[in-house]
């Protein structure tokens, strides 16, 4: 049977002219989480099924009577798209071995944002992930409840603004640090995760495919900056998202078979300042603020080179 | 040939479940429910039934998982009870209105608070509005039977809905009781095997669940409410199949001794077979009492129940459920609804009984009739039976 998943790694040479989604989509203009997600599908290509998460990609491909998606797609709820995505494996399972699966070799897909990941969902993810059932996650992360007009959500990192964490004189913007949802997935001892974001094309993809190419759970934690929610201008969408790469506030790497690998981390690292002030969720930051910032991304780039560092 | 043996209700659920050569279990351990995926579990495991089990980490996901698995055209199966009833409910409305055509089991009990692993209806009768068929046994036979019935009614392309087999928690699901087993192959010949109708297939991609503004919701509502009236006639002739087939004969509603009965009694589930004897106690005594079933919740059979009901001076009502703060118990209202234009109306008296497992004997059911024919006045639309604070 042929595989689902093409192996060759991605280059601009042979970038797949592959498209799971037909032009035209409702998201806001800009939108990081949209090409992070189109990226996505180009590496995995059409022998897929997509279970979806409710949130702004759902929303956005799917207003009956028209559908965005050219692979198979379900949605059923919020918390709920690890325990679908369990099922279809399942029966993918089951009517193989029974000779009653038509066609090729099918890749799940699950996909989720980060509230639908690391808050409502994360029950059924980490049942899932515990199961082992042969699926690529991907998490598409920006940072707060867009869908349902920026509200804080547990991977909302510290001080930024969102509609319920607002500007207060009492409590300016988040006051608790952004969940650690990698740390969490790690825990549950996955053939394969890493960190991307559509700054790196090339990287995404490559980790997409790679995640996707091995058997068991694979997760793929996509950084997606959202103009709308994070205040940036529509053009500077992917200039942010490199930026939070630049600054080492949101590091490159891949967790495989539990051995850290991280990506090249650059000599100079920007100060994470340049990341924050391009962000109206941070403009109220104080200069002492910024400087605890740094601290906070100095160490856990530290703790991440250290992990990097064992055999 | 058919065999009959004395064997624990839940097992043959689980027993019957496993002739329908399902595809996917995914289930979660609650009480009283848990024997039925136990045994499917050993099934799975001794290698007699080739599935994949998924020991999911909640009934949220138990239900969810089904429905994966059902899309991707699988046979699925589950099964719950009372607090995880109540945590599959928000997904029970997506399983109907997706039309996917998952069957499951369900051990009634009485939801929290105060905790209490005891049979009463209030699990499954908040689900009454989630579009699924429903189902009640009466005993272990009709609990064993339902279920190999329900694949082929939720199968079945004019319906294509989920449907919910409910059996009382403990006072049907442990119990040893004789059942006349089917075999395999007589399962095969009666069930035929699954033709999914949405599929998630990357030959032919389909999106299943889109988002669905002011412009489609309510004709995709009316269109599940068409299919989920239509399975009532389509079990009627899965009805008659089966009775061809195996010699039993199911109706949505049934009737005992209702001829010349000046005071029916109307129950749901394992009760009945209690308020049989005690029709049968009371008519040796000269009491014109009959006895009226229901099997079939929804599509409630609306015209059958009321010429079932047609006659009775006073139609005393047994519901198993408190609705806190409304106008009766959920079947004493759905009577009176059916009567209400009506132009002969029995007195309907409606008694809440039965609560969280509280026992209900021949004598229970001699009181309601001693009630209802006393013509007791009822303060409300019902009254609570053998209840110390008054």
């Amino acid at each position: 049977m042929e595989a689902a998943i093409d192996t060759q790694k991605i280059s601009m040479k042979n970038l797949p002219a592959f498209e799971a989604l037909a032009s035209g989509h409702r998201a806001c203009q800009g939108c990081g989480e949209v090409l992070a997600m189109r990226l996505a599908m180009k590496a995995l290509g059409e022998r897929i099924i997509v279970v979806s998460a409710t949130g702004c990609m759902e929303v956005i491909t799917t207003p009956y009577p028209q559908t965005s998606w050219l692979v198979p797609w379900m949605h059923v709820a919020f918390e709920n798209a690890s325990a679908v995505g369990s099922g279809v494996a399942g029966a993918l399972l089951a009517l193989a071995r029974k000779g009653r699966l038509a066609g090729g070799d099918t890749k799940i897909v699950i996909m989720g944002g980060d509230g639908g990941t690391s808050d409502i969902g994360m029950q059924s993810l980490s049942g899932a992930l515990e199961r082992g059932h042969d699926f690529v996650y991907l998490c598409f992360d920006n940072e707060a409840y867009m869908n349902t007009g920026i509200q804080r959500s547990s991977a909302t990192p510290r001080c930024a603004w969102t509609t319920t964490c607002p500007l207060g004189e009492e409590h300016p913007g988040k006051q608790e640090a952004k969940k650690d949802l990698v740390g969490i997935v790690e825990k549950h001892h996955i053939p394969y995760l890493a960190t991307a974001t559509p700054a790196y094309p090339f990287d995404l993809m490559n980790k997409v495919r790679r995640g996707a190419q091995v058997k068991g759970p694979a997760f793929i934690h996509v950084l997606a900056p959202c103009p709308t929610g994070w205040r940036i201008p529509t053009q500077e969408v992917i200039k942010v998202a490199r930026l939070a790469v630049q600054t080492r506030d949101y590091p490159l790497y891949e967790v495989v078979n539990g051995k850290y690998i991280l990506g090249k981390p650059g000599k100079n690292p920007k100060p994470v300042a340049e990341y924050l002030k391009a962000q109206g969720r941070f403009k109220h930051l104080s200069e002492n603020d910024l400087a605890a910032m740094q601290q906070e991304v100095d160490e856990r780039f530290a703790q991440l080179q250290w992990l990097a560092s064992r055999p | 040939m058919s065999n009959r043996v004395g064997i624990e209700v839940s097992i043959a659920v689980a027993e019957a479940v496993g002739l329908c050569d399902v595809d996917v279990v995914a289930a979660y351990p609650i009480t009283p429910q848990t024997h039925i995926v136990e045994h499917l579990a050993d099934l799975v495991a001794e290698g007699k039934l080739n599935a994949e089990y998924i020991a999911v980490e909640s009934e949220h996901s138990a239900i969810s998982a089904v429905m994966g698995a059902s899309a991707t055209g699988g046979r699925a199966f589950t099964a719950t009870a009372s607090q995880g009833l109540a945590l599959m409910h928000e997904i029970l409305f997506a399983v109907s209105s997706l039309r996917l055509p998952v069957v499951m089991a369900v051990a009634n009990r009485a939801v929290s608070a105060p905790i209490n692993i005891w049979a009463d209806l209030s699990d499954v009768m908040p689900q009454r509005d989630t579009g699924w068929v429903q189902l009640f046994a009466e005993n272990g036979q009709e609990a064993y039977d339902l279920m190999v019935q329900a694949f082929r009614l939720a199968e079945d392309h004019r319906v294509l809905l989920p449907v919910m087999v409910n059996l009382d928690g403990f006072t049907l699901s442990h119990m040893i009781e004789p059942i006349t087993m089917m075999e395999r192959n007589e399962v095969r010949r009666f069930l035929p095997p699954i033709e999914p109708a949405r599929l998630l297939d990357p030959d032919h991609p389909r999106s299943i669940g889109p988002f669905g503004a002011q412009d489609v919701y309510t004709e995709a509502k009316m269109q599940q409410e068409m299919a989920l009236l239509r399975s009532q006639e389509v079990m009627e002739e899965i009805w008659q199949d089966f009775e061809a087939q195996f010699g039993r004969r199911y109706h949505a509603v049934e009737s005992y001794r209702t001829g010349d009965a000046e005071v029916v009694l109307v129950t749901m589930g394992a009760v009945s077979e209690t308020a049989r004897a005690a029709v049968d106690e009371m008519r040796a005594q000269g009491i014109a009492v009959g006895l009226v079933r229901i099997r079939m919740w929804r599509p409630l059979p609306q015209e059958e129940l009321r010429q079932a009901l047609e006659g009775a001076k006073v139609v005393a009502v047994l519901d198993r459920m408190l609705t806190p703060g409304g106008t009766g118990g959920p079947v004493g209202e759905a009577l009176r609804s059916i009567f209400y234009d009506a132009p002969v109306r029995p007195r309907i008296y409606e008694v809440v009984a039965g609560l969280g497992g509280r026992e209900i004997n021949r004598r229970t059911f001699k009181e309601i009739v001693r009630q209802a024919l006393a013509g007791q006045e009822q303060v409300r639309q019902f009254t609570f039976l053998d209840v110390r604070c008054a």
